[in-house]
């Protein structure tokens, strides 16, 4: 049961301590997690990757009633300002999706699991954050 | 509150002559929007422009100029079937297409031709034929893969609608409005489902709205929740129609006769922006900024302040983003649209009316439509023809639009003559 993994999106690191990286523009510190040609912020074209701290706050959040084909209804949608001051768009996982649950402000930390497997027995692992 | 309240309105006692370099709207028209099945975009594009030239008392001959908005059709040459239907002069046609701004957009490419001084008139058109195309933004991405194999500028394996968070428009907008929520206080579903209550009961006084109907803030806020806070009656539907509108540079209008003067609407400010790049935009689209930067640069043009407006026609596609652009332009104090909403200030008798047409809630969202169909709706109660739900003795107004990617218009019209 040691299947091979893959993340679901590149700027994901899996494995025993997994976290998010980023690319932040060597001129301006503007951080990015798609392939770059060149800084939106300052149009330098220097990056480093950086990786973001696990930890941080719900800034806002919907809860998805009607989603994508496929896709498991009710979940929970946010944007997460982690510690270091990085923007994510993620799921929050772990946590009911009632308005009740899920708070503005409430701490988070980053977590992964599985979304399945290939026909050629890889398996995609996403991220989550869950209540910390 | 009533205007009088405000002590900051005083009333405009000199009106701006008509300059030379300056820009009207002579004539405009919008079509009910709803469900034209038997119509195409061709024959809706076509009514409403000839409606708009015979609105403004000319023809297609007096045109220098054209363009016309579509966003799902941007690649059909709108401009040139419409000028096969209308009139072809062999004026220059500009077919256009800038998401929710398309037609605000088509409208800035007319307005720019005539500041060129390359043209007196024109006519921009905007058109859009949804019929009942579901949710915007996300859906399409979740085919199963077979094979998980890293592709597109995230290196994704698979769909990631869903998996990192929602990019559909209820929740996209949803997550807009709660981010502000989260930042002040005083805003909740609550505040979030009276911005729909509103703009239903305004619905119900204009005959061109596609769902002219009431609904209770109970109904609203238990209707069936798309992506919370938004219920299915805080969400714009999708529709057909289109608008069209005639521009005269001043020079032209002064030798016009005075009881067509007297209709001109003026343009006092015609702004387009676009996104300046913000750490949070890169994962949620920011319609905040854009729309301050927006907001900003047409009071300075125009010389009017917020307190100045008599109308707004802003851009609800959904519930929770009417209620954050009552900050974002200016119109509550910062931080204070829960309580903007909560006083009532929104409302067609309120201290500023906002989205007096129904708004993209009740009155539709055709989507290359919408950036002219507000243009149309601040200009009719300008000239004092909005009928049941004229606003009585409006002077000034402002129409805004935004479209996620993202482009934002303003603009804001005067009363002159």
């Amino acid at each position: 049961m040691t299947a091979k993994q893959v993340p679901l999106v590149d700027y994901l690191h899996i494995g025993a301590r997994p976290y998010l990286k980023a690319k932040a523009c060597t001129s301006c510190g503007a951080r990015f997690f798609d392939r770059r040609i060149a800084c939106g912020n300052c149009g330098a074209q220097e990056f480093e990757n950086v990786r973001v701290r696990n930890q941080g706050v719900v800034t806002s959040f919907t809860i998805v009633h009607r989603a994508a084909p496929g896709i498991p209804a009710p979940y929970v949608s946010a944007i997460i300002e982690t510690d270091d001051g990085t923007s994510v768009r993620s799921n929050i996982v772990n946590c009911e999706p009632d308005p009740e649950r899920v708070k503005l402000g409430m701490k988070v930390k980053l977590t992964t699991y599985s979304i399945g497997t290939d026909d050629e027995g890889l398996e995609a692992i996403a991220f989550g954050y869950e209540p910390a | 509150m009533a205007k009088s309240e405000m002590g900051k309105k005083k009333p405009k006692t000199s009106r701006p002559m008509i300059e030379d370099d300056s820009v009207w709207v002579l004539g405009t028209h919008m079509t009910k929007f709803g469900r034209y099945p038997d119509q195409d975009t061709v024959d809706l594009a076509s009514t409403s422009a000839i409606a708009a030239l015979q609105d403004g008392g000319v023809t297609i001959h007096d045109m220098d100029v054209f363009a016309a908005g579509t966003l799902f059709q941007a690649s059909s040459g709108m401009a040139q079937q419409v000028q096969k239907q209308i009139g072809q002069t062999g004026i220059p046609a500009y077919n256009v297409s800038n998401a929710c701004a398309t037609g605000a957009t088509a409208l800035r490419a007319v307005m720019l031709s005539i500041k060129a001084g390359e043209a007196d008139m024109g006519l921009a058109v905007g058109v859009e034929q949804m019929g009942k195309m579901g949710l915007l933004g996300g859906a399409g991405s979740k085919k199963e893969a077979k094979v998980f194999a890293p592709s597109g500028r995230y290196g994704a394996v698979t769909g990631t609608d869903g998996y990192i968070g929602t990019a559909g428009m209820p929740g996209v907008f949803a997550q807009a409005g709660m981010g502000y929520a989260y930042e002040n206080d005083g805003v909740g579903f609550e505040q979030f489902a009276k911005v729909a209550y509103k703009n239903h009961l305004h619905s119900t006084l204009n005959p061109l709205a596609q769902y002219q109907k009431e609904f209770s803030l109970d109904e609203i806020m238990g209707a069936p929740v798309m992506s919370y806070p938004n219920t299915l009656l805080m969400c714009c539907p999708t529709g057909d129609g289109a608008a069209a509108a005639v521009l005269v540079s001043g020079e032209r209008l002064k030798s016009m006769p005075k009881k067509v003067q007297k209709r001109a609407v003026k343009i006092s400010a015609s702004v387009l922006t676009s996104d300046p790049w913000t750490s949070s935009a890169q994962v949620q689209p920011d319609v905040n900024t854009l729309t301050r930067n927006a907001a900003a640069q047409a009071y300075e043009q125009a010389g009017v302040a917020p307190e100045d407006l008599d109308l707004v026609e802003l851009h609800d596609c959904f519930a929770t983003a009417e209620l954050i652009h009552y900050d974002n332009l200016g119109l509550c104090e910062p931080g204070g649209a829960g309580d903007f909403i909560d006083s009532g200030a929104p409302f067609r008798d309120g201290r500023t009316p906002v989205n007096v047409s129904g708004g993209l809630i009740s009155k539709g969202h055709p989507i290359g439509a919408t950036g002219i169909a507000n243009i149309y709706e601040v200009a009719t109660h300008l000239r004092g023809e909005a009928g049941d739900r004229q606003v009585k003795g409006a002077k000034v107004g402002l129409a805004h639009v935004i479209g996620l990617g993202s482009a934002c218009g303003v603009h804001i019209l005067e009363k002159a003559v």
